[in-house]
């Protein structure tokens, strides 16, 4: 278990570290910067979609509707916790009570 | 010796300012990785992991779906190989994003660029990208590491209390809090698209992208990363000219 925990953080922490390394040494134009700036959003899309339909195995449209109750929450620029919580209640009445 | 003390002063001052508000803005990745973080630890339990194996997993990889994919793999008797190259290929993702934030903190010296890169986890970059202000300022730093920091402790805290939990959480109630780190990414997300739609267009593609590349690769890791480099790349037509940031 001890080789199995070691070779996961290698494998993990040298993909994370090495871009500090490489922004250093290398002046990109600006095209580039855009493109990267635009990373964090592609990176939440794709985090999101599709799994948040597998939150409850076999019912996809519970994820669904937790995920509109939370982008309905945060489009009323409520605090991300109650968002959280309300995706969470949503997930929990969908998934026992129907 | 006296001008010298008040800036020190002064300094630290504006240090703890920044840990303060780090902390706070962590605070929603607490919530959603202590519920997670204690799902992970139940499933390493079932899975016959022990409760040190389990905190240690969380104190040196700090990953949780690779955690996921890791713990379900050795229940299925899986090679050391196998599961090794199964979390490379799943968190290679931290590559295209460390990219992204180290772009953002090209003048902060290597000392805080390295501990930070290795903190960089979908919620902590996710919370950093969207802080990017934070990097130009003098101390900003201390923001991201307590930021990071706090989240990291929540980690191995929910790890930890899962391990020693075992079953007593209802599995109706775990299994709802699954939705917890979603909710979080679209929370992140929204203030952006509310303030410019493009980043919308960019996030709604990606996840298009995304359910095609799995389709087809069949593999969550490479997908992921495939759909956040080229949805990414239509940001150099759709972001507009960003502002100057010297």
């Amino acid at each position: 278990m001890t080789a199995i925990i070691v070779g996961m953080a290698i494998v993990t922490m040298v993909p994370r570290f090495l871009p500090a390394f490489v922004v250093d040494k290398w002046v990109y134009p600006k095209w580039v910067s855009r493109w990267l700036n635009a990373i964090p959003y592609a990176a939440l899309g794709a985090l999101i979609f599709p799994w948040i339909t597998g939150v409850i195995e076999g019912k996809p449209y519970i994820g669904v509707l937790g995920g509109l109750v939370a982008t309905i929450l945060a489009f009323l620029k409520i605090n991300t916790i109650i968002v959280v919580l309300g995706a969470i209640i949503t997930v929990f009445l969908f998934n026992t009570v129907i | 010796m006296q001008p010298n003390t008040v800036q020190q002063l002064n300094q630290t001052n504006s240090a703890m300012n920044f840990v303060q508000r780090g902390a706070f803005a962590a605070l929603p990745i607490v919530f959603g990785y202590l519920p997670i973080g204690i799902t992970y630890g139940v499933l390493a339990k079932q899975s016959g992991l022990s409760l040190i194996e389990i905190t240690m997993m969380s104190v040196f990889v700090f990953a949780g779906a690779a955690q996921f994919v890791a713990v379900s793999m050795i229940n299925a008797g899986a090679l050391f190989v196998e599961i090794v190259l199964a979390t490379f290929v799943l968190n290679l993702r931290h590559f295209v994003m460390s990219f992204s934030i180290m772009n953002r903190l090209r003048s902060v010296s290597l000392k805080w660029k390295i501990p930070i890169s290795l903190g960089l986890t979908d919620e902590t970059f996710s919370v950093a990208s969207l802080y990017p202000k934070e990097g130009q300022k003098k101390g900003g730093m201390w923001f991201y590491a307590s930021m990071i920091l706090v989240s990291y402790f929540a980690w191995i805290l929910g790890s930890f209390a899962g391990g020693l939990l075992g079953e007593v959480i209802p599995e109706a109630l775990s299994q709802s809090m699954g939705i917890a780190l979603y909710a979080m990414f679209i929370a992140l997300l929204i203030p952006s698209v509310r303030s410019e739609w493009r980043i919308g267009l960019i996030a709604v593609l990606s996840m298009m992208l995304n359910y095609i590349a799995y389709a087809i690769t069949g593999n969550q890791g490479w997908s992921i990363v495939l759909a956040t480099i080229l949805a990414g790349a239509s940001g150099i037509w759709l972001l507009p000219q960003e502002e100057v940031e010297e």
